[in-house]
């Protein structure tokens, strides 16, 4: 049986244009396609990782928008023209966010398959309570799973940076 | 209604392995550039073996660790280590390292004593450096050393090293004394416990968990491990289970969403982490591993902590609410205070 789409003509592909980074980019994508398959498979943007592909364990988390989401259960067509940001653009001129000094201060990072997922929303989460109490950073980060088991050390590198932000 | 209480656990965890066969294997090489590229077969998983081994080649070498870059790439291509088990890289593959370090320096003292031209006993190595002793001024850099090595003579400066615990014989059979089976490390963990004697949940308040590790080469590594066996020994404790209803195979576990590990939320409020150090003649420095260790502590002491809080041992894990609610009406309706589920799940089963 032929697809529905197949059947009308409706274009299978379309040109996706939104800001990654900062930067303006393009890719042919299929409406079926996550902004995850968009970004690691078309943009070769490796640092959202494919943990789950179920939007369980939050390794693939970007901002879009300035709002921390799964890339895995984001349509991709819904980004068009909008901003995205993953863990390749936290830093400005080549120089790390205190964040992400304080993640490495206080090791907040041991195999660093979820770091990049971790920093993006602790970002998010200093951007909306830029001092947040322990409860909070319990809450807003539950979506990031950590087997390693770094919570801790993620922990005191956010109330770290918090601090030091004030 | 809340009930708290607190539980203990000590854990003598033995460290690489004595039965022969466990080889270790290091090579380095000085770069053109001066830095040093080390191999070992080592494998990471994210605990940290290789900044490990870099430290202790830097230290080794006299060099920035900045300028030591590590590999252990594809078992086809990295040298020999029986692998990252038994709690055995700090202790055993550090010895390699050396060895190879020993044997990198001796050849780039005779290279540097060659093109100083001066003895070889005269040539001392350090800060980055050969120089003679007698005139510290006389010296060339390892970026010198790597340059002309490399490029300028076209040979190549690297020092290979292997090391392999001696195997445990077997037992004497006139006096039966055996050697220590391996080395031991100490660990001991405390937990704070609150237990909802209406739902059946456990949290817990507070942990204390403190290992002796030798010598801790990497103190912030060791800290790392020491909480991030919390998390596992939690789970293993409190929530993780494949087969969360059991007697029946279709409510096991599918995916991550079914599978509870614990998150932030699990986490004790307080968390307290201490390490000491009585160095071990085995390791270098003193040092030796912990790591698996410190993810089977908490286990106990949770359990023991439930115990304290309720008058219950469970003798399972993990002690979900509802094996914690089993155990209290148990408890309620024929006095027992201990608990195994699958006395009930033959009950569900007949």
């Amino acid at each position: 049986m032929a697809l529905f789409a197949e059947e009308h003509s409706i274009p299978m592909t379309h040109i996706l244009s939104f800001q990654l980074n900062g930067a303006p980019v393009q890719a042919l994508v299929k409406p079926s396609d996550s902004l995850l398959d968009v970004l690691r498979e078309k943009l070769d943007v490796t640092s959202p990782k494919r943990g789950c592909d179920s939007g369980d364990c939050g390794a693939c988390t970007v901002l879009l928008e300035g709002k921390a989401v799964r890339a895995c259960l984001t349509c991709a067509l819904t980004v068009e023209n909008k901003q995205v940001v993953t863990v390749e653009g936290l830093s400005q001129d080549g120089k790390l966010q205190p964040l992400q000094e304080a993640f490495m201060a206080h090791g907040g990072s041991q195999c660093g398959y979820c770091t990049s997922g971790m920093l993006i929303s602790a970002t998010a989460l200093l951007a909306k309570s830029p001092h947040p109490q322990r409860q909070d950073i319990a809450q807003e980060m539950s979506g990031n799973l950590c087997r390693c088991g770094c919570y801790e050390e993620i922990t005191q590198a956010i109330l770290d940076t918090a601090r030091k932000g004030e | 209604m809340k009930k708290t209480g607190v539980g203990m656990c000590l854990v003598l965890h033995p460290t690489g392995r004595k039965g022969g066969g466990d080889p270790s294997q290091a090579i380095i090489q000085l770069k053109p550039d001066g830095s040093l590229f080390l191999k070992v077969g080592a494998v990471d998983l994210g605990q940290g073996a290789l900044t490990m081994l870099r430290q202790v080649a830097a230290e080794a070498m006299d060099v920035d660790i900045a300028t030591v870059y590590a590999s252990n790439r594809s078992d086809d291509l990295a040298p020999l280590s029986a692998g990252s088990a038994a709690s055995r890289v700090t202790l055993v593959d550090p010895h390699a390292v050396m060895e190879a370090a020993k044997d990198l320096r001796a050849k780039i003292a005779a290279f540097a004593a060659h093109r100083l031209e001066i003895d070889v006993e005269n040539v001392e190595l350090a800060d980055g450096k050969a120089f003679a002793k007698d005139n510290p001024h006389h010296h060339m850099t390892f970026a010198d050393i790597g340059m002309i090595a490399n490029l300028g003579e076209g040979v190549i400066l690297v020092g290979t090293g292997a090391w392999q615990p001696a195997p445990v014989q077997g037992h004497d059979p006139e006096t039966g004394y055996l050697d220590q089976e391996s080395v031991i490390s100490f660990g001991c963990c405390v937990a704070e416990v609150a237990v909802d004697t209406d739902t059946g949940e456990v949290e817990v308040t507070k942990l204390v968990q403190v290992w002796e590790v030798g010598k801790a080469i990497n103190p912030l590594m060791v800290k790392q491990q020491i909480n991030g066996g919390l998390q596992i020994g939690m789970g293993f404790a409190l929530r993780e289970n494949l087969f969360p209803h059991y007697p029946d195979p279709a409510h096991g576990i599918e995916s991550l969403a079914d599978y509870s590990m614990p998150t932030f939320m699990d986490y004790p409020p307080e968390l307290i982490h201490g390490i000491e150090e009585v160095p071990h003649p085995m390791g270098v420095k003193g040092a030796k591993g912990f790591s698996e260790g410190s993810a089977t502590a908490p286990g106990p002491a949770i359990i023991s902590a439930i115990h304290d809080a309720v008058g219950v041992w469970i003798h399972e894990v993990p002690a979900t609410p509802e094996v914690v609610l089993r155990a209290l009406d148990a408890k309620e309706h024929g006095g027992a205070t201990d608990y195994w589920s699958h006395q009930d799940r033959s009950a569900w089963l007949a």
